[in-house]
């Protein structure tokens, strides 16, 4: 088993700044109250980070992806988490054979 | 359990309650964390950093990101903005829980290591009738560290097995996985903006610019445009 240095940085950094994420709230408790517009926006920021990391594998690889990406969409109202995972790498699978 | 009398709490029946809410929890994130090992050793991870990885980061969603910007060496500011841009919601979390936890300053300090989006759901659940104790919280906080670290370490183990991953569709999992949970985030005017939005700047900014830069770009395109697209006055 092998161990990066930068890649251990890099661990170290992700874990040092969620934790940081995790306890703000224990010294912010009395005084984060969020209204309007500005609560809007940090709702907001999760799904913006999502789709932000996959909108060039969904939108700009080709159109197996692209198509793959709206039909695992539409499955994500309707099945829980695993089974959108699987429509998913079920559709691109096929359109990748048929495209 | 509970039932005989539901205002006494005791440790043993808070360790209970904890291990009783968390079991499905835990059982819906098995494959997952399989996933997440499996598509980190595609990667070029190895075992050992996908094991400390999950113990020491212990963030789904922050990690797939990482995971799917992979690249060697490692850019270490990039993926801290980033873990921080997709973890500030544990901000809003803590500051939410933390009136209704019985536990120490130090106790607390030390519980919210294992702050995640689904032992907060259950212990603001479970705060609408008692307090969330120490045992209740450490209970199911174990529980769900334990499996995420382990299954995404046995993920990387077999993954290094599966070989290419695009011939099962796999380099795919995590797009539909993110699809997923944006899709958790409701179908309401604002969250539809913000998806667009950020959809097509991260597009076009990966076509024209290059990775990283889509996330970041995407990211801040999606909540201006949230900011824009809500209500001046509170609705919440």
């Amino acid at each position: 088993m092998s161990l990066d240095t930068t890649t251990l940085i890099a661990i170290l950094a992700m874990a040092a700044v969620t934790y940081l994420t995790r306890i703000a709230g224990l010294f912010v408790a009395d005084r984060l109250v969020l209204t309007g517009r500005a609560k809007a926006a940090f709702d907001a920021i999760p799904p913006a980070v999502l789709v932000a990391v996959i909108a060039p594998t969904a939108l700009t690889t080709g159109w197996a992806e692209a198509i793959a990406a709206a039909i695992t969409a539409v499955a994500a109202f309707r099945l829980p988490l695993l089974g959108t995972v699987a429509v998913g790498v079920i559709a691109v699978v096929v359109l990748r054979n048929l495209i | 359990m509970d039932q005989a009398n539901p205002f006494v709490s005791t440790p043993r029946r808070d360790i209970q309650a904890g291990l009783r809410d968390i079991a499905p929890v835990a059982v819906a994130a098995l494959p997952i964390g399989l996933l997440f090992g499996a598509i980190a050793a595609a990667k070029g991870m190895s075992t050992l950093e996908v094991l400390l990885m999950s113990s020491l980061v212990f963030a789904g969603g922050a990690q797939f990101a990482a995971i799917e910007t992979w690249i060697s060496p490692a850019p270490v500011l990039t993926l801290a903005f980033a873990t921080l841009l997709i973890n500030a919601r544990h901000v809003l979390m803590g500051a939410s829980l933390t009136p209704k936890v019985r536990m120490s300053r130090v106790q607390t300090l030390l519980a919210y290591f294992f702050l995640t989006d689904e032992a907060w759901a259950l212990s603001e659940r479970r705060a609408l009738e008692r307090p969330v104790t120490g045992a209740y919280w450490f209970a199911m906080a174990v529980v769900l560290w334990a499996n995420w670290t382990l299954s995404s370490t046995i993920g990387a183990i077999l993954g290094s097995f599966l070989g290419d991953p695009e011939r099962i569709g796999a380099d795919f999992a995590f797009t539909a996985l993110f699809i997923g949970l944006v899709a958790g985030f409701g179908r309401s005017r604002v969250t539809l903006v913000t998806v667009a939005a950020s959809a097509i700047v991260a597009a076009l900014v990966h076509y024209f610019i290059g990775a990283p830069w889509h996330v970041a770009s995407g990211a801040l395109a999606g909540i201006a445009a949230a900011y824009l697209a809500a209500p001046q006055e509170t609705r919440s």
